[in-house]
Parts: C-alpha cells; structure tokens; sequence
C-alpha cells in the first residue's frame, strides 16, 4: 500500500532537515570571547575604494583603544574584488563562510552593491555599502523587507544625491549668478537613471530650465562632440552626473575652452589627487561630495580628519569616512545588542543614532522610500558641494557651513 | 561647420592612432612579433612622463622625454626578459614560437597593468598639453595641442619613412621582413637588426603613449584596449604593413568620429569592429596585406 501522506511528510521532513544543514549559522560559528571580525570588499587599486579599507581599519583602531566592543577586540578583514561582480561574492562569501565576520562593508560601485545584496539576504550578514548609489539597493530592502534588511547603505541613493544638486544649484547658481538654463551630462550606468530622472524634475524647480540631456558610454574617451553638441543648445551650466569617468571629460572641457560651467555630480574631483591628476584642468569645477579638509560636519568631523592624515598621510577620497561612519555603527550597533546576531545587528543598526564624521548619521526606516539609506536634510548628513579653486578644494554648499564664492576660470561665459 | 569640425577632430585622433600602430606592425613585419604588451607599453610612457611632470617638476617638455624614455625602457626590457628567451628557447619547437611569445607578451601586458595599479591606482591621469590654449581653424574651436599632435605625429612616421627607405639599416629592416634566413645568409646579425626595430618601436609607443596621455588621459585600465584598437587597426590594415597601418589608422579613426558626431558618441568603437569584421570577408589580408 501506498501511504501519499506519510511520504509527502516524509518529504518535507527530509528538505527541512536539508534547509537547517545549509542555512546560516553565524551565532554558532564565532566563540563569544574572540575577536569581532568585520570585513571590507573593494577594489584597492582604485583611489575611491582604498580609502574605504583604510576608513574601516581608521575605525576599528578607534574602537579597539577605547576598549572594543564590550570589551572583545575589532578586527578588519579586507578583500581585494577589482570592482568585479564575480570576485566581490566570492569575497563575501569566504568572508561570511570561512572568516565567519559579523558584518561587511563594500564597494562603490552599484552594479557590484546589487549583486552582493542579495547574498547579504542568502546568508544574513549585516551588509553596508559606503558609496554605492543605486536606488536599487534601497528599494529591494523597502519591497521585501524581512529578506533583505539585512543591507545598508552609508550614503544617498542616486535620487538624494540629484536633490542636493537641486538644492544647491538653488542657493548657489540660481541665486548668486542668476543662471536660468542647464544641461544634464551623465555616464550610462546604474547609478545614474534614478539620478537623471530626479534632475529632470527638480533642476527646473530649483530655476534652471534643463535645455539638454546627454547619456554617454562611461568608455568614452574624446569628448569633443558632447561638447559640440551641449555648446549647440547654449546652457550656462552642465549639470553632470559622471564616478566612472572624471578626468578625461574636465581635462577637454579645459583644452578645448568649453565656455559652460560644469556643475553637478564629478565623482572623481573629489579625490584631493585630482588637481595633479587633470594638471589644473579642473579648475573652477564643481562637485558634490562628502568631505572637506577642515569642513567641519558635525562635532566629530575634524577629529576623524586629523585622525585619518595622521596615519595615512594623505586626505582621503569621501569614501575614507562614509566606510569610517559605517564601522563605527556596526560596532556601536553591536555593543547596543551585546550581540553579533544578524537579527539582532540590524535591529540596532536601525536605531542609529550618532555625529558621524559626514554629518548627523541615522537611516531611513522600514516605511520610508529609500529604507536603510544615510538621512538627508537639515539636521542630517547632507554632503557638501566644493569647488576647485588654485589648487584646493573649497566648500561652496551648504551656504551655512560654507562661505565661500564662486570663481570660474575665464573662458566659462556666465551671463551678465 | 560640423563636417569641418569633424575633419579636424578626425585628423589628430587618427594620426595619433597611426603612430601607436606603426611601431606594432614593424614589429611584426620584422620580427614576427605580436607583441600583446603593446597597450601597457603605451600607458608606462604616459603615467611616468604625467608622474616625472608633475610630482619631479619637470615640466611638460620634460615630462614628454621622459615619458619617451620610459616606454623605450620598457620595450628593451620587453624583449630582453619576454622574448628573447622565448626566441632563443631550445625547448620551444620552433613552429610553436610565435604561439609562445603571443602569450608571453600577453601575460606581460597584464603584469605591467597590474604593477601599474599598485603604483599608481587605476586612476586616469592627463599630462599638461605641450601647447596650452585654442587657436579658430575656419571658425572651429581647436586645442592647439591637437595641431601639434597631428604635427608630431607626421613628423614622426616621416622620420620612419626616411629610415626605412634613405638608410641602410632601413634597407636591413626590409630585408628582414622579407626573407631573414637570406640575411643571416649574407653575414647579418639578426638579433641586431631585432635590437633596432626594439628601440624605434619603444621611441614609437612611448611617443604615442605621451600624446595620449596629454590629449585623452591614461590609465592602467586603458592597457587591454589599446592593444585592442592598435590590433584592430594592424589587422585591417594588413599585418606588417606600414602604409597599410597607416591608412588603416585613418579609416578607424575617421570612421568612429563621424559615428561620434553624427549618431551617437556611445557608439563610438562600433564602426571600427564592424569594418574590420567586412574587411575579414572580403579582404582577409587586409588593406595593404601581402598574403
């Protein structure tokens, strides 16, 4: 005789012991007395991802001298992915797998955030990217909550990033030159759809009338029929959205004399190396981002500053502190929970609440559109906007913590 | 006015293609050498010369001769640590030679792009242009920089016609590429004749390492395909062909900047793969190929 019953139980019995073998388990894997392992994935080779490891290291020596985490040790362990999709979960996994880390913290890049997020969900490790854009990452942690809670991101999703361009082409352009039109110029990747789509509705709220829009390939490498066909249409400023390129579109618009401000999101002149690297192309450039040297964010900005040239001897790209921030609120998150239980971590995490060194930190929650992104606005992180003048970095935006005026080198044409 | 513009922005892209192509098909046509460092040579010229100019002082003129240098340097230590050994191996069959030294220069090109990440990350620098400023050619907006870069450029293959076809090195080089056993036969040293078409092909990468470096920006991440568009180039123009090459250069270069222009800029490297793939059905030697 057949028993379909027994054997259907039989089944499930069997997959569920399955399931139980296979699924995560962190709480088990780490002696409760040992160190606290944290992990980094990016790529080193990169200005804008070796800040990253050196932001963690910063942080965990930080916490380690004042007595680690209820009293166990902070440990970092970073992993090389060369922004590669492919080595960046295999680096998550041998972290989560083999180095059994509590957390990790990685990349910059969207495309790499999106497909390591969902083995943050597969395997329960509190994940935090410290620059990654995409509104993606948010949004799956928004849709399907109890599965992917477990990412973070320590900065703005892309259309956060476009209203702080919105905003401070306001106070700044609008308001202090009296420019009406712009022009939006993206790279085509993952980061900047949302980005255009949100330039596209704000810019003109904030007063500029955008009068083109310009997608190109992130390999492009001349420039000049871009800005042939931007100079065309004759806005007073471009509106860039652009990480994977930078150099090469400044260094043109500065041989060639292209007589349009170039505004916006350059991700590559914030790094301090970019006035050697462009050989002063730059400028007059002007750029979002998250740091400054001696802007002080919050009460804790400088001292993480100072804290960061001191051991590394030079300034960092803003990735050193989103990374710094990041770790300090996972451990924090820890001690809270006197626990590295995922569960635990996140529901702490989500409890953030303290002066980062990018400004006042807490995330987004569960209901908000972008759930567990960085807070913006007055009274939270709101980056700053610098422009390059001589040689430095000077803080333009927001107009309360930055007094600075606006130069554009002479060929830039502003209105009268 | 946009024709003009793109006849002029054409010209210095294309000559400059030219010159990073010309030391690469001697190569080969002389040597039989494919070398697959090619690109990283080009990107050693232009990291150290923006390196030397800006952290050295010494200039952009002494950034540019140094940078010359370097990829000189690095072409000698090319063939004398890559493929010397490989030619001179006696465990290497030779009808296998030349598979050996393709993959040697190949895993070369990568460790050179990989040293140079370490050294100076894969971030994208531009050297100073040697000319600074904009000169109005018919009313067209010009970077000064791209005139002497297509001056340059020409004044650089002008100097290889010389010395291929005024001099008798010149003369040894072709007969190379002829026939070498006929050479060694007539008391030549080809390992000598190797060492001087080593040195005007690192004079040549490094030139062109530099003026791309000043007129686009390298990186190291820009080694694989610079390797890629001087292949594509040598392949459609016929392989050991300098004309060839030359032409090639033109009809690349012309073809993505109208694409550039008058489609998209996105679509930039399409035309170049799509001809090249035409020319290998219907042209498989190439422009100016001899096979």
């Amino acid at each position: 005789m057949h028993h379909p019953f027994t054997h259907r139980l039989l089944l499930l019995a069997s997959v569920a012991a399955c399931l139980a073998w296979l699924g995560p388990q962190p709480a088990l894997a780490q002696r409760d007395n040992g160190p606290i392992k944290i992990g980094v994935v990016s790529e080193f080779a990169a200005v804008v991802g070796e800040a990253i490891a050196k932001g963690a290291e910063l942080a965990a020596a930080n916490i380690n001298a004042h007595g680690g985490i209820n009293g166990r040790k902070l440990e970092i362990i970073a992993y090389d992915d060369h922004s590669s999709a492919a080595e960046a979960v295999r680096d998550f996994q041998r972290l989560a797998e083999q180095d059994h880390v509590s957390a990790i913290i990685t990349t910059f890049i969207s495309e790499v955030a999106l497909a390591i997020e969902p083995w943050a969900a597969r395997l329960h490790i509190p994940t935090l990217t410290p620059a990654a854009a995409s509104n993606l990452i948010s949004k799956q942690v928004h849709d399907r909550y109890s599965q992917y809670k477990y990412m973070f991101e320590g900065w703005f999703p892309s259309p956060i990033l476009a209203q702080s361009v919105c905003d401070s082409s306001r106070d700044t352009l609008v308001k202090e030159l009296h420019l009406s039109t712009a022009a939006i110029v993206s790279e085509d990747a993952d980061w900047t759809k949302p980005l255009d789509a949100t330039y596209e509705k704000c810019l003109p709220k904030a007063g500029l009338k955008v009068v083109d829009f310009v997608n190109f390939n992130p390999d492009t490498t001349d420039f000049t029929p871009i800005f042939n066909h931007i100079e065309g249409k004759n806005p007073n400023v471009m509106i860039m959205g652009i990480a994977h390129v930078g150099v090469q579109p400044t260094a043109q618009w500065y041989s060639q004399r292209v007589p349009i401000a170039m505004a916006g999101i350059n991700a590559q002149a914030s790094n301090n190396t970019f006035w050697k690297d462009t050989n002063g192309a730059t400028e007059g450039v002007i750029t979002q981002t998250g740091s400054a040297p001696g802007v002080a964010l919050s009460p804790t900005t400088l001292a993480v500053q100072k804290a960061y040239v001191d051991k590394y001897h030079n300034f960092p790209a803003f990735t050193g502190f989103t990374a710094y921030d990041g770790t300090m609120a996972f451990a924090e998150a820890m001690k809270r929970a006197n626990s590295t239980d995922p569960d635990k971590v996140v529901a702490e995490m989500e409890k953030t609440k303290f002066e980062g060194s990018v400004g006042h930190y807490e995330f987004y929650g569960r209901t908000d559109e972008f759930t567990h992104a960085l807070k913006y606005g007055p009274g939270y992180a709101t980056g700053i906007f610098v422009q390059w003048q001589n040689g430095k970095q000077v803080c333009v935006w927001p107009t309360d913590k930055c007094t600075n005026k606006l130069e554009f080198p002479s060929f830039v044409k502003l209105p009268q | 006015m946009i024709g003009l513009q793109i006849l002029i922005d054409g010209f210095a892209i294309s000559s400059l293609y030219g010159v990073a192509a010309v030391g690469f098909t001697l190569m080969f046509g002389v040597c039989g050498v494919l070398n697959l460092a090619h690109g990283g040579i080009m990107v050693i010229a232009g990291l150290i010369g923006w390196w030397a100019a800006v952290n050295h002082s010494a200039g952009p003129y002494g950034g540019a001769v140094i940078g010359i240098l370097a990829g000189l340097i690095a072409s000698y230590v090319t063939y004398f640590a890559v493929v010397r050994p490989l030619q001179k191996s006696r465990a290497i069959p030779p009808e296998e030679q030349e598979i050996f030294i393709l993959t040697g220069t190949l895993l070369w090109g990568i460790m050179i792009q990989v040293g140079l990440d370490y050294l100076f990350t894969n971030n994208p620098v531009t050297m100073q242009a040697l000319i600074p400023g904009v000169m109005h050619i018919f009313g067209v907006r010009t970077p000064r920089n791209e005139g002497l870069i297509a001056v340059v450029c020409w004044a650089a293959i002008g100097a290889l016609y010389l010395l291929v076809n005024k001099t008798p090195v010149g003369k040894q080089l072709l007969a190379a590429s002829i026939n070498p056993r006929g050479l060694t036969l007539l008391g030549f040293e080809l390992s000598h004749i190797y060492l001087i078409v080593w040195t005007v092909y690192g004079l040549l990468a490094g030139l062109a390492g530099v003026l791309l470096a000043t007129f686009f920006g390298v990186s190291s991440a820009n080694a694989g395909s610079l390797t890629a568009s001087a292949f594509t180039i040598v392949i459609l123009g016929g392989l050991g062909s300098v004309p060839g090459s030359l032409i090639a250069a033109y009809v690349v270069g012309y073809a993505e900047t109208i694409t550039a222009y008058l489609i998209a800029p996105t679509l930039r490297p399409i035309p170049a793969l799509l001809i090249l793939v035409i020319a290998l059905y219907i042209r498989p030697q190439g422009i100016l190929g001899r096979r």
